[in-house]
């Protein structure tokens, strides 16, 4: 039973580069691919972090081990999804032309901080190891809250580049400051106080 | 309805032969086909991706019309039902002869020309689109503007019953848009009555809208109902909503970047995914007809 289940996540996790992939070469991606492409692998970024963050909560709620286990592919195909997303951009739109992308990431306040994100992402895949964790000891779990910056940053950016309307990256918001909310701990709060 | 005679009859396959011809034209095209109104961008365009017409298909299912919704199939799917018919223009304001206008006195009044035209949208993606129309200017000097008219503003319709979009304060409705006189008076802009020799499709803003062809896509106003000649610069709804993002001229300048996006390339739409980006020319490459109307001007400033 166990064996199955981390192979089987796995595969799920590749559905949405599967899905990409299919309509890049079938050429179902409309009038503007590129940007078909560049939105697709930004929202699924998006979305896996929002699951990501979910594995803690799920575990005190459902008191199963299981999604711990799983939480480190997760976090790996946040950063899978997000270097397609950036490589879309640096290779596929604008060819390499340093000039320019160094231009955006600088003015552009919405790419600095997609930016931003994906440079933070980098120490959390170095140390992803079971070495690593037995290494850094506590200091691992303090170095892995980058991630709830990460998801901050992420919905930024969304909120950033749209145009006028903002419900769908406002959801995106709301969830992840929910999911950042479950982890405060009230009751320790709370006795702190009195 | 009998004015889109020719065009009706002109088959997509003679669209094809033409687009051969202006290729093997070269960049002496642009200036060529003025007396023929097949104006394409006349500085520096010999590129051949830029010369290519858009198919039919992209220009008719991929459009920024909010007031049928923000996505870009929402106008297609969403405006088939949208009533055009009977449709009145009023042109007034500063002028010694205000009329109202029906669309079908407009297109007796009116005939239609057929102009190739660039479209540049401010969001970094242009098409090369065959419309049918009139300079604006014909419509105007009916009216007789006085010497106090020194800008145009231009009111497209209001009715959320049929528009979808106009239930949710997206953009201050009905949709404001607004040129200069001197701007308004030229023979490039043109009131747009159909494409590709067909009547306008709703989606891309029947039964009357405008297209100047130097300026990013938004100040070209679909579904016109109101003309009016007034004295201050008017303000137009993208200005209403975001002052330091769009401005009152949004000329096509390479060199001014929007906030969101870099202006100085853009996506030919239909290019697929290997094509590359291709370099956005000054005045969306109308420059010899419509620079001298910003001599002396800082378009940094005045964007
Ligand atoms: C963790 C990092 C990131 C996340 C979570 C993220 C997420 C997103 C999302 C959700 C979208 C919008 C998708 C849609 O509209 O459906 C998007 C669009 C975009 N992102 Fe990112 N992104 C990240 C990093 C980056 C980086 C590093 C770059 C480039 C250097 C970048 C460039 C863009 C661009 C150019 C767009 C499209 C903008 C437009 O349509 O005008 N993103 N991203």
């Amino acid at each position: 039973m166990k064996s199955i289940f981390k192979p089987g996540v796995f595969t799920l996790c590749l559905i949405p580069f599967f899905i990409i992939t299919y309509k890049i070469f079938l050429n179902k991606l409309g009038p503007e691919p590129v940007k078909e492409i560049t939105h697709f692998t930004g929202e699924w970024t998006l979305i896996f972090i929002c699951i990501t963050l979910s594995m803690n909560p799920l575990k005190r709620f459902t008191n199963f081990t299981f999604w711990i286990k799983i939480r480190r592919m997760l976090g790996l195909f946040v950063f899978f999804y997000a270097t397609l997303h950036l490589l879309t951009y640096v290779v596929i739109d604008y060819r390499l032309d340093w000039n320019q992308i160094i231009d955006d990431v600088v003015k552009k306040k919405f790419i600095f901080i997609g930016f931003a994100a994906w440079l933070l992402l980098i120490p959390l895949v170095l140390t992803s190891s079971q070495k690593m964790i037995i290494a850094l000891k506590h200091n691992w779990k303090k170095l892995h809250k980058l991630i709830y910056i990460i998801a901050i940053f992420g919905s930024l950016h969304f909120i950033w580049l749209s145009k006028t309307i903002y419900f769908k990256p406002l959801i995106y918001l709301i969830i992840i400051i929910f999911l950042l909310i479950l982890r405060i701990n009230f009751k320790r709060i709370i006795s702190k106080t009195r | 309805m009998k004015k889109f005679k020719y065009s009706e009859i002109t088959p997509e396959n003679i669209y094809k032969n033409r687009r051969k011809f202006i290729k093997n034209m070269g960049l002496a095209a642009g200036s060529m086909f003025m007396g023929q109104n097949l104006i394409t961008p006349a500085s520096a365009n010999t590129n051949k991706e830029e010369l290519k017409l858009t198919d039919y298909r992209y220009v008719t299912t991929y459009n920024n019309y909010y007031e049928f919704g923000t996505g870009k199939s929402d106008p297609v799917e969403r405006s088939q039902k949208f009533k055009t018919n009977p449709w009145d223009v009023i042109i007034d304001g500063e002028v010694e002869n205000p009329i109202t206008l029906s669309m079908d006195e407009i297109l007796e009044m009116f005939p239609s020309e057929e102009r190739v035209y660039k479209l540049r949208c401010v969001e970094g993606w242009s098409m090369i689109i065959p419309w049918l129309g009139f300079p604006l200017n014909k419509i105007l000097n009916k009216a007789l503007p006085t010497n106090k008219a020194k800008f145009v503003k231009f009111i497209s319709v209001l009715d959320p019953e049929q528009m979808i979009g106009q239930r949710f304060p997206i953009l201050d409705w009905p949709y404001k848009e607004g040129l200069r006189i001197d701007e308004a008076m030229h023979d490039l802009t043109i009131l747009v009555t159909g494409l590709y020799g067909k009547k306008l499709p709703n989606q891309n803003g029947a039964p009357l809208r405008l297209m100047v062809p130097w300026k990013y896509g938004f100040k070209s106003s679909k579904a016109i109902v109101n003309i009016k000649l007034v004295e201050k610069m008017p303000t137009s709804s993208w200005m209403k909503a975001s002052p330091n993002e769009y401005g009152f001229y949004s000329n096509v300048n390479p060199r001014v970047d929007h906030p969101r996006w870099s202006q100085s390339t853009e996506r030919v739409i239909g290019g697929g995914i290997i094509s590359p980006r291709i370099p956005t020319t000054m005045f969306n490459g109308y420059g010899d007809e419509v620079a001298s109307l910003y001599t002396g001007m800082d378009l940094r400033k005045y964007f």
